[in-house]
């Protein structure tokens, strides 16, 4: 096992966890502002790529079609606001749960209904593609390491909005007081429209970024929303600093504990028997992450006790 | 309550079923279709559907009814689709699941009720070996043997340090042992992922270390476009070898340049030089506007080999209907097909290679894996 392989390892789980930090700040946002579990986040990540592929097919430009996301998305989240979830702010998480569920079918089937049932052409951009050579001699994707920078870089927005602009403070109020903030003559629909479309918005840039590597089809953004809550239940719900922790946390848990853990047991098991372990659990490593944080932290890392 | 008022409609149900039974259909044939056709599976459902009418409609015959239902890719629905098909529709013929899963659940119980069923894609090794039954028939593959084909390949090619990758499930675990069974060079290693995993990043860097000088990789649909484009983009320059299933016509243009030149096996292709495949690869053209992938062929080969069956017997007459499928008396696109003892098929597997023909990303032949080749479950077969 060389240096440089884990090294390269260590930059993909960065390259996983800023990706999977993008969905889990919209989610958090969103819990921890309106109180409201969103089932529906995979849907506006699917959304995101499926605008990216079809703006970046129509008019061969990767900016345009991250643009696009980025609208459609936005659209789409202050649209199912609106419309659906204003109403259950007051309910039971029992009945956001399903009603957010119902949204993942309308819109996985809607998506299907526009586009049909092929995956969709979505590839990196030519000034994007192929390895760099970094120091050391490590070949890495350019595409990989701009994704890291975007990453860090909307957490870095993230936390300057939130903790320096006049709607970061009101959107911190809303977190401590729902009530007490509307008293206080802030337009409490307005402000949440806003937030959901900004995570909506995040959910659709993850989606677009990552539909270039990976594949656009309908109901690629389930298995991410999984991840997502599992993100922001060990970073605590409702934190932005622990959804970035968190997902650091579990994209490098999740890549070396894959890589890493069948060559563990290779050490003392026989070569077919070390690979199905190991891969067996190391698809188990980051449930096991989240129940040891759980065991130490029941509110998450950086979650508010209570 | 729910449970006796479910298992009263049964009763009432079977109960009309058996009263209406006799003489109520003298010819013709009632097709159950349970195939996907919705979710990240729906591609290889909506080709097979298409391909199988596609047959129907070509024959003129207008004895065939077809009942379609989506199976969502969920084991639970199709055992409920097919419990009705049998029940309230009263089909004489099952046919369309494409996922092993789904097959193990409502093929063992739709033969025991006497109905035939031939599978347009999934052949498990349960199925074809002690798991056998006469009335089940299989006209795509065994699940094994296009990466067994592909071992044989390879080997040929003189490949001797392979690395092997695919999902940590069944049919993943059937791939590779079916890879191993006719490879005879060295493995360098194995490596097995989540199912719908999507970043292979990790993987990439394992194979790049590795040393390997090929690496042989199973993954289906939107697994291998992933896999397929994280590749292209690493640089990696080790040769990548599958089974046709991450290269089908539905997703090579979501894969776009990254799978330009990879080779891959398979049982059909559209440039297979005979009238048959011909006239079929024109006619799907025609009538759906895209090129046909080998799922469209595989619906398409169960249903003539249906309707060939119907010509020389009723379906009611179970073993007189059973024995002329097993004659396997007509052309299928394939060019040679005939079945093996256990009702898998025995036929040619050819190597591609992923070319680009002016806008549209397809496959051509460049050789032949293996000739008349048979399953490896056949001798466990006792029917």
């Amino acid at each position: 096992m060389s240096p440089i392989l884990v090294i390269e390892q260590i930059l993909n789980g960065l390259q996983s966890g800023v990706m999977l930090f993008l969905m889990a700040a919209g989610l958090t946002l969103i819990f921890g502002v309106m109180g409201l579990i969103n089932l529906a986040h995979g849907a506006l990540y699917m959304i995101g790529a499926f605008a990216a592929a079809a703006v970046a097919g129509a008019t061969g430009s990767f900016l345009l079609g991250l643009a696009a996301a980025l609208a459609a998305s936005a659209a789409a989240g202050a649209l199912i606001e609106a419309s659906v979830l204003r109403r259950l702010y007051g309910r039971d998480h029992l009945d956001q749960v399903l009603a957010t569920f119902a949204l993942i079918l309308i819109l996985s089937e809607g998506t299907r209904w526009l586009f049909g049932s092929f995956p969709l052409y979505l590839d990196i951009p030519d000034w994007l593609s192929g390895p760099v050579l970094l120091p050391g001699g490590i070949r890495y994707p350019l595409y990989r390491l701009a994704i890291i920078g975007v990453g860090l870089l909307v957490a870095l927005g993230l936390f300057a909005l939130i903790s320096r602009t006049r709607i970061g403070i009101r959107i911190r109020a809303g977190e401590a007081d729902r009530e007490m903030i509307g008293a206080l003559g802030v337009n409490i629909s307005v402000l949440y429209t806003l937030v959901f479309a900004l995570g909506a918005a995040l959910a659709g840039l993850a989606g677009a970024l990552i539909g270039a590597i990976q594949s656009v089809q309908v109901g690629m953004g389930e298995p991410v929303m999984i991840l997502a809550f599992v993100v922001i239940v060990i970073g605590g719900i409702g934190s932005i600093r622990g959804a970035l922790v968190g997902a650091l946390l579990v994209g490098l848990t999740d890549t070396l504990g894959r890589i890493f853990l069948p060559m563990l047991f290779g050490l003392f098991m026989e070569p077919t028997a070390a690979t199905t372990t190991g891969s067996a659990l190391a698809s188990m490593s980051i449930y096991i992450l989240m129940a040891a944080v759980l065991l130490v932290k029941p509110t998450g890392l950086y979650g508010s006790a209570g | 309550m729910r449970a006796k008022s479910l298992f009263l409609a049964t009763a009432v149900a079977s109960a009309l079923a058996l009263a209406a039974a006799p003489g109520a259909r003298a010819e013709g044939i009632k097709v159950g279709m349970i195939t996907t056709l919705s979710g990240g599976g729906a591609s290889l459902g909506v080709d097979v559907r298409d391909g199988f009418m596609l047959a129907v409609k070509m024959s003129g015959r207008d004895d065939i009814e077809v009942v379609i239902e989506d199976d969502q890719r969920k084991p639970d629905i199709a055992v409920q689709l097919a419990d009705k098909m049998i029940q309230s529709d009263r089909v004489d013929l099952l046919t369309g699941i494409i996922w092993s899963n789904l097959a193990l659940a409502v093929v063992p119980a739709a033969v025991a009720q006497g109905k035939f069923y031939l599978s347009p894609n999934a052949g498990p090794s349960q199925l074809a070996g002690a798991g056998c039954n006469p009335l089940h028939f299989n006209v795509a593959w065994q699940n094994d043997d296009l990466p067994a084909a592909a071992g044989a390949y390879l080997a040929a090619e003189g490949f001797d340090n392979t690395l092997l990758l695919a999902p940590n499930y069944p049919a993943g675990h059937d791939m590779v042992n079916g890879f191993k069974r006719t490879f005879t060079g060295g493995i360098n290693g194995e490596i097995f992922t989540k199912l719908g995993q999507k970043d292979y990043a990790a993987e990439i860097a394992r194979i790049r270390a590795s040393g390997a000088d090929s690496v042989f990789f199973f993954l289906p649909g939107g697994m291998g476009i992933s896999f397929l484009k994280q590749y292209a983009d690493s640089g990696v320059d080790i040769p990548i070898f599958g089974p046709a299933f991450s290269f089908d016509q539905g997703i090579l243009q979501a894969v776009g340049a990254a799978a330009l030149g990879v080779r891959n096996t398979s049982q059909w292709n559209k440039d297979i030089d005979n009238p048959a495949n011909k006239a079929f690869v024109e006619a799907f053209q025609a009538e759906y506007g895209r090129l046909p992938s080998l799922y469209a062929s595989q619906g398409y080969d169960t249903a003539n080999l249906m309707i060939s069956a119907m010509e020389k017997a009723d379906v009611s007459d179970t073993d007189a209907f059973r024995a002329a499928l097993e004659e396997a008396d007509f052309d299928s696109v394939r060019g040679k097909f005939s079945f093996a003892p256990n009702h898998f098929p025995v036929q040619d597997i050819y190597v591609r290679e992923v070319i680009k023909e002016g806008d549209v990303f397809t496959n051509r032949i460049v050789g032949v894996a293996a000739t008349d080749f048979v399953n490896a479950y056949v001798d466990q077969c006792k029917m």
